[in-house]
């Protein structure tokens, strides 16, 4: 009974849907204000209706209701239950309905943060928001309905949830990630909005810029959890494989990195307005076409979703629709602006124009990297697949000349900088970063060629950003008020700047230091890797709530003193018939040392995979700091006062925020 | 003319499309070989185990084999190596690998952590025969059966259930022709 009100609140959420798509836009059009009242409530009402239908889907798993086919599919009676709960989204089906739900949810924020905004916009993007719900809602209802059920014969048992999903990691990667994802939809439907008004401003820049901020910050943290749970459940210490749905998950993280940067150019100077339009559009069909990739099958990827040429068809057929319309619309209206320079060669502008380029560039041979394979095929020139050596001869020197512009970038000012000033502002950054560079190298024992770039290219982003932070909060009050004094989104950029420079370091150093050894070992034997010896103890068994487990334990010595004693596993999930590698980890934030069992060689002896990472856990923690700076950069006072802003906004072009108390301002 | 140029990310996405739409039809798991119902192509390659030893399409001449083409760097491979194993212990399965643009020593680590279920290994570091066999990535898995013709290919992951579902039917024909 229960599973049908699921599908019933679906086709409800569908039909709002609609209206919010259609109402509130005629509204804009005729100028009916009564209209465009439905805007919000209609908003609430879909969301209201979304969450009621994940609500009966997570009671299904919950109570084993083997009927329904998707819970038959994804779950099992021996599951516990918070993996019940996250199996919700371990299929298709259901985490098509988190994404709806996310959708949903990200509509009735806009109508709620955006009260302040004039009614004509606030219907214009709430309609569009609306236009990809119905896009969504139809996917879901027509061709993955996740409360199909298995009717008369209903099975005794599930099939279980994929082993690989049972893992805390994965049930917060997904959410995280659609977060990212669905977002950036927001920062579209502004583009839309603006270009619909024509009114490409500094007010529609500042609007769309915190929402793009927020899912920025989430598709960061969704990135970082994928890649932290690859390295720890896949059992074999990457971090990064530049698998097709990675690199799905990647392009509109770095087409929405771009985007952040170019608003606030378009914010602060009024230029790029037709670039930052396009972005805005170029990274939310970035994140549809993950979608597709993920979902349609058409490239194989570990993480692909069972494959259905009747939903990659639908979702291309969106991702189209989506794509035309938005583009076409771009090409009509998007300004013309003409050729006269309003800012010199030598200012923030230029770098973050080049800032652009470069990450632009980085989208661009992603792209090519994942959908090569596609185009060949296309031209019956064979199958190919690029591997990781296209992805690292090409991705990491774009990085480095990045992570180079970046640190130079941040003591540029607006419009004009002097090059003479610039030149000897950077000149310490320059020679200390060198001296990092080289003690690094020396610490770690080797010059490579690319380590020494990379590392380089952190340690100067770092110093630069560290360099303006200290300048910049010098005072007569004292460096305490100074540091005050500088604004939540100035902070929320430099630690987004610091994330990404730890990221870099960690890539850097951990693909060029680290080291991986398969060694055979038998119990009471001892191995070494790196500065570390590994002495195997034992292995036994023991029992799981749904699995067996063949568990070791591993001392690890340094310089003849214990640090740690790891308990690696190889489970046995019987109801799936898979056998899963759970790798054990002495965490640290200057290295991590790794031990995964593999396979039984004789009765005694056991082939061991032993790892020293260094610096492995700065990719992930870099990202923590990236995504809590956009979390901050949000949180800046001047979104706070837009309250009063907006109405300036609204009559003339240049909008000065006027002096509003924090206090007054309402959301 | 500025105005034209806007039109241009349209067009760029057009022809983007034309290649997704594209690639619906041919779901890759289930991607048609050219060499299905032909013998596989001639080839000379050495033996992983024995440098030096040249195979060629004689090993697949006498019985029905499964050719599992890998590698060292395929993540999926790690995956699907246990299944491998059982179908080769427990299923008496005679597996021929094909070792595909790897390095002698990663695929010995490869094998000396997780096993070897191969009866032979063909070492093809360039990828020559896995471009014969119209090889997508790996893993793939081909049917052979005893006069050396290809029978089926499976792209991706061999587990219990493509081995139930797909790969035994086929196997069990072919073993019934011959």
């Amino acid at each position: 009974m229960y599973p049908e009100l699921g599908q019933l609140a679906l086709i409800i959420g569908l039909l709002l849907a609609v209206l919010l798509a259609t109402v509130p836009l005629a509204g804009a059009m005729t100028g009916r204000d009564s209209l465009q009242a439905f805007a919000r409530p209609l908003s609430a009402g879909m969301f209201v209706f979304t969450g009621l239908s994940f609500a009966v889907l997570t009671h299904a798993f919950m109570v084993d209701d083997f009927s329904v086919a998707y819970v038959a599919n994804n779950s099992n009676s021996m599951l516990p239950w918070y993996y019940k709960f996250s199996a919700v989204w371990g299929g298709h089906e259901g985490s098509l309905l988190l994404w709806i739900l996310m959708l949903a949810g990200w509509t009735l924020a806009v109508a709620i943060f955006s009260r302040k905004l004039p009614s004509v916009m606030v219907s214009q993007v709430l309609s569009v928001m609306g236009m990809i719900c119905v896009g969504f809602f139809l996917f879901i209802i027509i061709t993955s309905n996740p409360f199909e059920r298995i009717l008369p014969n209903i099975p005794a048992d599930g099939r279980d949830l994929n082993p690989l999903l049972q893992d805390i990691g994965l049930i917060l990667h997904p959410p995280m990630l659609y977060m990212g994802y669905v977002g950036f939809s927001v920062a579209f439907a502004f583009a839309i909005a603006a270009l619909i008004n024509g009114k490409l401003d500094a007010a529609w820049a500042r609007w769309s810029r915190p929402w793009t901020t927020v899912a920025w910050s989430f598709l960061t943290l969704g990135i970082a959890l994928g890649s932290w749970w690859a390295y720890y459940e896949l059992g074999w210490g990457g971090w990064w494989f530049w698998d097709p749905v990675e690199n799905a998950s990647l392009l509109p993280w770095l087409s929405g990195t771009a985007l952040m940067h170019s608003l606030a150019v378009t914010e602060k100077r009024g230029v790029f307005k037709s670039w930052t339009v396009l972005l805005a559009i170029v990274t939310f069909s970035l994140s549809l076409l993950g979608a597709f990739l993920v979902r349609s099958g058409v490239l194989t990827s570990v993480h692909s979703f069972a494959n259905d040429p009747e939903r990659g068809t639908f979702l291309l057929a969106l991702l189209g629709i989506t794509v035309v319309c938005s583009l076409t619309l771009y090409a009509f209206r998007a300004p013309v602006v003409h050729v006269r320079s309003r800012y010199g060669t030598l200012s923030r502008e230029t770098f973050l124009l080049l800032n652009n380029v470069l990450l632009v560039a980085a989208t661009l041979l992603v792209a090519l990297g994942t959908l090569y394979p596609l185009v060949l095929d296309y031209l019956n020139m064979g199958m190919l697949s690029i591997g990781e050596p296209f992805y690292n001869a090409t991705f990491s020197p774009l990085a480095v000349a990045a992570g180079l512009l970046l640190g130079a970038g941040i003591f540029s000012r607006w419009k004009k900088t002097d090059g003479g000033w610039m030149g000897r502002k950077l000149l310490w950054p320059l020679a200390v970063s060198i001296l990092v560079t080289a003690a690094v190298m020396l610490n770690y024992g080797g010059f490579a060629p690319w380590a020494f770039a990379g590392v380089f290219a952190a340690a100067w982003v770092t110093l630069a950003t560290v360099w303006d932070l200290w300048d910049k909060s010098a005072s007569r009050k004292g460096r305490w008020h100074g540091l005050k004094r500088q604004s939540r989104s100035y902070y929320g950029m430099v630690l987004g700047h610091l994330g990404m420079a730890m990221v870099m370091a960690g890539a850097t150093v951990v693909s060029n230091y680290g080291i991986a050894r398969d060694v055979r070992m038998v119990p009471g034997g001892s191995a070494d890797v790196g500065d570390y010896t590994v002495v195997f103890n034992y292995i036994g068994e023991r029992q799981g709530p749904n699995f067996t487990a063949q568990y070791g334990e591993f001392d690890v010595f340094l310089d003849g003193r214990q640090v740690a004693s790891l308990h690696p596993e190889k489970r046995n999930y019987p109801v799936g018939m898979s056998v899963m590698t759970e790798a054990d980890i002495d965490a640290g934030f200057f290295r991590d040392v790794f031990v995964a069992i593999g396979e039984r060689i004789s009765d005694e002896a056991w082939a061991i995979r032993l790892q020293y990472k260094p610096l492995v856990r700065w990719l992930w923690l870099g990202s923590l700091i990236m995504a809590i700076g956009g979390f901050l950069a949000i949180a800046d006072k001047r979104y706070r006062i837009r309250v009063k802003a907006k109405a300036a906004a609204s009559s003339g072009e240049n909008a000065q925020p006027v002096g509003a108390k924090p206090s007054e301002a309402g959301t | 003319m500025k105005r034209l140029m806007l039109f241009l990310p349209l067009v760029l996405a057009l022809a983007v499309g034309v290649f997704l739409a594209a690639g619906i039809g041919n779901d890759p798991t289930e991607l048609e070989s050219a060499r299905v119902g032909k013998p596989v192509p001639e080839f000379s390659l050495e033996s992983l185990h024995q440098p030096g030893e040249m195979l060629d399409q004689s090993v697949f001449q006498g019985e029905v084999s499964l050719l599992n083409v890998w590698g060292e760097w395929c993540p999926a491979c790690w995956d699907e190596h246990e299944y491998l194993m059982w179908l080769a212990n427990d299923k008496g399965v005679r597996i021929i690998g094909l070792n595909y643009k790897d390095q002698r020593e990663n695929a010995f680590r490869f094998l000396g952590r997780l096993g070897d279920p191969y009866q032979t290994i063909i070492f093809d570091p360039r990828g020559s025969l896995g471009f014969d066999l119209g090889v997508y990535g790996a893993p793939e898995t081909f049917v052979i059966d005893a006069q050396g013709v290809v029978r089926y290919r499976h792209v991706g992951v061999v587990n219990e259930r493509v081995w139930e579902e797909i790969l035994l039917p086929v196997v069990n024909q072919a073993r019934g022709n011959s």
